[in-house]
């Protein structure tokens, strides 16, 4: 019954960005942001839904990276938030299906 | 046996021993995180569902006032910055700081909040009632839920403010100032998910 030592798992004791860092990913995000409310006075054409649906995942994935510190902890943190990211994705877009929202 | 239960506070990582070497507070906080995902994916997805069904009341596109959500949006935004800044002041064991990011995140969160209850205010002097048509009742119920949401935010950093001003903030609070911004950024992200599919992209 030896009590080995090591690293607790996932305390990696990175608390992520430094505050200079934080602020530049709240400038892209602010000027994605903006890009986005482009698309109401702009016209995109056809790369209209993609071009905001890119954005919105883009600036969803960047908060929950670098200002949530999922890309700086424990892997099982992710697997806990995106397993139910995915099943309510997964879900939901079933219960469209079904009732024909995506055939419109 | 007793090895795997060292783990956690005997490593200096601000929190109890814990079998997994993992906080059990942080823990609990994503899997209440993850569910909160299956709670606005249903809100949600009845909104997209019922966005069209406008019956005898003002559609969408009549009552959406683009630029004043799109400001009210950064203003949520530019809140989850102060957040991280708060957070990483109580990791510094910066006590002035703390108290003072956490309650600028609260104010921009209180002007959010502010927002909406006025956007809520002009639809429904615009003939926009709760019970109008199925796309009223979705959308209130879908962005009502996201601002109580926001308000029990405010409550919480405003709770931590006055706590933290009495007994300061030793190295294990710094755990609690991280858990409410987890809870803080996870309204911020589901604003980014609502002003694009709800706002910006038209029926």
């Amino acid at each position: 019954m030896t009590t080995h030592v090591q690293e607790p798992a996932g305390e990696t004791h990175s608390h992520g960005l430094t505050n200079a860092g934080y602020v530049r990913v709240a400038v892209i995000l602010a000027l994605i942001t903006a890009l986005e409310v482009s698309t109401y006075y702009v016209d995109f054409g056809p790369f209209f839904l993609p071009a905001l649906i890119v954005m919105m995942v883009v600036k969803f994935v960047m908060v929950v990276s670098y200002f949530m510190h999922l890309r700086f902890d424990h892997g099982l943190f992710s697997f806990l938030f995106y397993s139910g990211l995915v099943l309510a994705i997964g879900v939901y877009a079933a219960f469209l299906a079904t009732l024909h929202f995506f055939l419109r | 046996m007793a090895d795997a239960a060292l783990h956690g506070a005997a490593h200096g990582a601000g929190h109890p021993p814990t079998s997994t070497g993992l906080s059990n507070v942080k823990l609990g906080m994503w899997v209440f995180l993850g569910s909160e995902c299956l709670l606005f994916g249903g809100l949600i997805s009845t909104y997209m569902l019922y966005r069209g069904r406008v019956g005898q009341g003002p559609t969408p596109a009549q009552i959406f006032d683009i630029p004043f959500t799109s400001v009210s949006s950064f203003v949520l935004l530019m809140s989850s910055l102060t957040m991280v800044l708060a957070v990483s002041a109580a990791n510094a064991r910066d006590d002035r700081r703390t108290n003072l990011w956490l309650t600028v995140t609260a104010l921009l969160g209180a002007t959010f909040v502010g927002g909406q209850v006025y956007e809520f205010t002009a639809f429904y002097h615009e003939g926009l009632g709760f019970g109008t048509s199925l796309f009223a009742s979705s959308f209130y119920t879908l962005t009502g839920f996201h601002g109580v949401h926001v308000t029990v935010g405010i409550i919480m950093l405003m709770s931590l403010v006055g706590i933290f001003r009495r007994r300061g903030v030793p190295g294990s609070k710094a755990e609690t100032v991280e858990m409410i911004g987890l809870y803080w950024h996870f309204v911020d992200i589901v604003w980014i998910i609502i002003f694009t599919l709800i706002y910006l992209i038209p029926v």
